[in-house]
């Protein structure tokens, strides 16, 4: 920021509107990106049940044709034994989260990833017009937090989808960038401005990007979290022969793969978020005169940051692996969202900023 | 960790421990994971209610307005400490529990990998077809360059030299073989992550106890000695002493803020502060200008000084009943809302027959509303005017009790000046003087300047504590994503047919495990002439 404030460019106002107007329009494509991924799973527990008993019949081929031993390998449809779900979810979704064969049958996703591109370009051009219009980055207050949060969301769910078939969490994804882009939007409407003295530093580049990138990756493994917990219980049931209650569970691949995949994006976003209280310590240095004071964004932080070191202990040294230390992720997510939203709006502090 | 485990269960089944098996008993407890899991989300739920009640460290005033509003349940939460959780006795022993636990971990894990660090790479296991990443490849022979036994030793070794693996050459019954491991760096950065939250703590202590804090306010002309008897307000570190106080000083020249005028939603927020002083390092030396700003604060031999709040300080005069002038001075007003309409108080114990007291707002841009009252229009001093109401008699500053300078104790004063007397309230615009009934003296409003609320802090502790951040991060950024693995590739004859074994071993989580192995292949076979044959599964796909 300039020495001299008198010298802050013009907020641009019709840019602003644009902005708003944009950032309305995203909403509500994000909508319609949830429909579609909801009706991606609902169509593909036909679409499953139509290739488990094709599987089937070729397995009978198979088996009268050349013997047992030779179909061992994928341990499909042995005789005499029901085709178990989980096996055939093995054959459709991948562990590893690769595109499989069953991508090709799921037109509903496929249009709602589509469409989710178009949502966030026109989320896009809101966030950078916001930008442009303020003459600074797009992240000074709750609204701003909150929608360019959103956008770091869809974009790295976006771009993570080239590599990886995370389909499965399209909705709560696309649900949840509704959510934050709605409660921006109704709860914090704020007009562009300029930043407040306080904020005026280059260190609100840095430490507020991190933590707004951390806290979607932590987003992104408590879907994981979550699901692994779903696809645990559901493990259970079927494993002492009673029947599936959630078929489209079939698409998200077994709770093994989940924990590991959650655990290896809560080490990264640990090591984001440690930076993030570092840069958090160094900015208070210069803006507060003390690098820590116990204010109630900091107690949170340091919370979130202790329940996070807390589940990886627990994995890595405790032998804590499973549904246990899936909680304590869950936790520690649900820990940044009240960080987010109660802290910021409730709790009297000096990062009380936020616009609200 | 499983060696303390197994430790602590011999030790309970131990009929008799005495006083030195019971502190290693306890010692191995607390020095176990699951104690350390356990304090550790311990300490997450102790630091909450922190957040939820006042603090006294960051809101004494707060706190006392609240032990007021719950005269029941506040006298208990104070018992427990409450209103100072994080230097609480239960906090306290919560951390420094876990740092002891801490201690006990990293001391033993420090022997055991400086140990490692010397010891080769692992025995080369016997049947290397149960390890999860395991391949075997058959040599061609009779190609031009097939490899002989030594060459293919030799090249291996190479190899796994160059992707970073510590290397050993074996020779045993089964035949000859290459063993390697790498990332030793893992652990050494895990204990570094540790070592370096232990050194934060201690500069964070080190610091508190010979750093001190302070307040003043400075209006502008004014001149800041540092010294004892310059602040408002001091709190001194534990091993602090006066002596420490280096002897700069600090002149406000003058005070700018830029109110945002262009913007219809937020005309009137300010949008910068500006400082303009002259700073002197020591009593010798010459004033140099320097600009102190919110994110900028003076940086002066070791202490820093920080723009924490302003306001305006009507310059005031009043004469008492003898014609004597009896105070004259600016006089700080704390703004009450974002035009800077601000409180005003001012006693004055020298005048006399009767001591005054004088209690109000000044309003910076007053304008008459409809109801004829008036009020500030712009936090810009464009029309400055100040509405008092007067009061003799006894200021009660005799009774030894520490009074908030803020606020007006009228119980044993009379009113003078009041809107609903018929003297009527005081209103002043600048330059104007007021006599007061009864001869008691009048006020005159000759000035208005502004005034800057600075905070001094002196932490001997900040550099330490960044540098141990730093190390912390560094450490668990490479304790993180650096793979601690083993190779073992192993010569072998069967059927008359020479083969390549190899297989890997992860140690700690290593995702990448595979597509190690997949690399592996490729390079051999990029070195020597191989037939492929009876891979690992699971490797094909990586
Ligand atoms: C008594 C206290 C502690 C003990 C006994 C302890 C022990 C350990 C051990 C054995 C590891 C190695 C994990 C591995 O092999 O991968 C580890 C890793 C780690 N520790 Fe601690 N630790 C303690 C305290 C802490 C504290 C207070 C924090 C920070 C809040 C912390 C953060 C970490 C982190 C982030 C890792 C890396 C996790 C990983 O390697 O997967 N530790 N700790």
């Amino acid at each position: 920021m300039g020495s001299n404030a008198g010298a802050l460019e013009p907020i641009n106002e019709t840019l602003g509107m644009y902005s708003q107007l944009f950032m309305l329009l995203a909403a509500m494509a994000y909508v319609v990106v949830f429909v579609f991924f909801a009706l991606d799973l609902a169509k593909s527990n036909k679409t499953i049940a139509e290739m488990d008993a094709a599987a089937l019949k070729e397995d009978e081929k198979l088996l009268v044709g050349a013997g047992v031993g030779s179909v061992s390998k994928m341990g499909r449809g042995r005789r005499g034994e029901e085709v178990r779900p989980d096996r055939v979810s093995e054959d459709i979704v991948s562990d590893k989260m690769n595109y499989t064969k069953l991508s090709a049958n799921r037109p509903m996703a496929r249009i709602a990833v589509a469409l989710m591109w178009l949502a966030m370009l026109l989320h896009g051009f809101a966030v950078v017009s916001r930008a442009f219009a303020a003459h600074r980055v797009p992240w000074g207050n709750m609204y701003e937090f909150m929608t360019t949060g959103a956008l770091v969301v869809s974009v790295v769910y976006l771009v993570v989808l080239f590599f990886k078939d995370l389909r499965f969490v399209g909705s709560f994804i696309s649900g949840l960038v509704t959510l934050m882009l709605c409660s921006a939007t109704i709860g914090f409407p704020t007009p562009v401005g300029h930043l407040v003295p306080a904020l005026q530093s280059p260190w609100i580049v840095i430490h507020v990007s991190i933590a707004v990138a951390a806290s979607a990756l932590f987003a992104i493994s408590f879907a994981m979290n979550v699901l692994q917990l779903i696809q645990h219980a559901r493990m259970k049931r079927i494993a002492t022969g009673q029947q599936d209650k959630l078929p489209f569970m079939r698409l998200v691949p077994g709770a093994g793969a989940l924990e590991n995949f959650a655990y290896r994006i809560n080490t990264i976003s640990f090591v984001m978020w440690t930076f993030t209280v570092i840069a958090g310590a160094i900015w208070a240095e210069a803006a507060w005169g003390r690098y820590w004071g116990w204010d109630p964004k900091e107690v949170w932080s340091f919370v979130i940051w202790v329940v996070y070191a807390g589940y990886l202990h627990a994995r890595a040294t405790g032998g804590w692996t499973g549904p246990r230390s899936a909680w304590l992720s869950i936790i520690g997510f649900l820990c940044v969202v009240f960080n987010f939203t109660i802290v910021n709006i409730f709790f009297n502090g000096l990062h009380s900023y936020a616009g609200v | 960790m499983a060696k303390n485990k197994r430790n602590a269960k011999n030790a309970g089944d131990a009929p008799a421990l005495g006083f030195v098996g019971s502190m290693r008993w306890i010692w191995t407890q607390l020095t176990s994971m699951p104690t350390a899991l356990f304090l550790l989300l311990l300490l997450a739920v102790a630091a909450v209610p922190g957040s939820i009640f006042p603090q006294r460290s960051a809101n004494p005033e707060v706190v006392v307005q609240y032990l007021e509003q719950h005269p029941v349940a506040g006298p208990w939460l104070d018992k427990f400490q409450m209103f100072e959780v994080y230097s609480s006795v239960w906090f306290s022993a919560i951390y420094l529990l876990l740092f002891i636990s801490l201690v006990g971990c990293i001391l033993p894990r420090i022997k055991k990998h400086a140990k490692a660090l010397r010891t080769p790479p692992p025995r080369t296991p016997a049947k290397m077809q149960r390890l999860p990443q395991y391949t075997s490849l058959e040599i061609i022979e009779g190609e031009s360059d097939t490899p002989d036994d030594d060459q293919v030793i030799e090249d291996t070794y190479k190899i796994l030299k160059k992707r970073g693996y510590r290397v050993e050459r074996r020779k045993d019954a089964t035949g000859r073989s290459v063993a390697a491991e790498r990332g030793y760096i893992r652990e050494i950065g895990n204990i570094l992550f540790h070592v370096s939250l232990l050194g934060v703590l201690a500069a964070a202590g080190i610091g508190q106890s010979f750093g001190y804090g302070g307040q003043r306010v400075l209006v502008e002309g004014e001149t800041f000695v540092n010294s004892l008897v310059a602040y408002d307000s001091f709190t001194p570190g534990s091993s602090f002493s006066a002596d420490d106080l280096p002897g700069y000083s600090v002149k406000l020249d003058k005070f700018d803020i830029v109110f945002d005028r262009e913007s219809k939603d937020y005309f009137g927020q300010p949008i910068d502060f500006t400082a303009h002083v002259q700073v002197r390092k020591d009593a010798d030396s010459q004033p140099v200008e320097e600009e102190l700003k919110v994110n900028k604060p003076l940086r002066i031999n070791g202490a820093d000084v920080y723009l924490v709040g302003n306001g305006y300080a009507p310059v005031v005069t009043v004469r008492d009943g003898k014609g004597n002038i009896s105070y004259s001075g600016p006089l700080v007003s704390v703004p009450q809302d974002s035009v800077y309409t601000s409180l005003m108080v001012l006693k004055v114990p020298d005048a006399s027959p009767e001591q005054l007291g004088f209690q109000g707002f000044l309003l910076p841009t007053a304008v008459i509303g409809e109801d004829n009252i008036s009020r500030s229009a712009d936090p810009n001093a464009i029309n400055p005017l100040l509405q008092l109401n007067s009061f003799y008699g006894d200021l009660g500053l005799d009774s030894g009790n520490p009074q908030n300078v803020y606020v007006l104790d009228t119980d044993k004063m009379k009113e003078l000046n009041n809107r609903n007397l018929k003297a009527g309230g005081i209103s002043l615009a600048a330059g104007e003087t007021y006599e007061l009934p009864n001869n008691l003296g009048s006020i005159t409003f000759d000035d208005l300047k502004r005034y800057v609320a600075l905070d001094v802090n002196y932490d001997p502790g900040k550099l330490p504590i960044a540098i141990f951040a730093g190390l912390a991060l560094l450490g668990l950024i490479v304790s993180m994503f650096t793979p601690r693995r083993r190779v073992w590739v192993k010569l072998i004859n069967e059927d008359g047919k020479r083969k390549i074994e190899y297989a890997l071993l992860a140690r700690g989580e290593d995702p990448r495990l595979e597509r190690e192995a997949v690399e592996l292949q490729k390079i051999f076979d990029k070195a020597w002439p191989l037939a492929s044959q009876e891979q690992d599964l699971g490797a094909v796909n990586g």
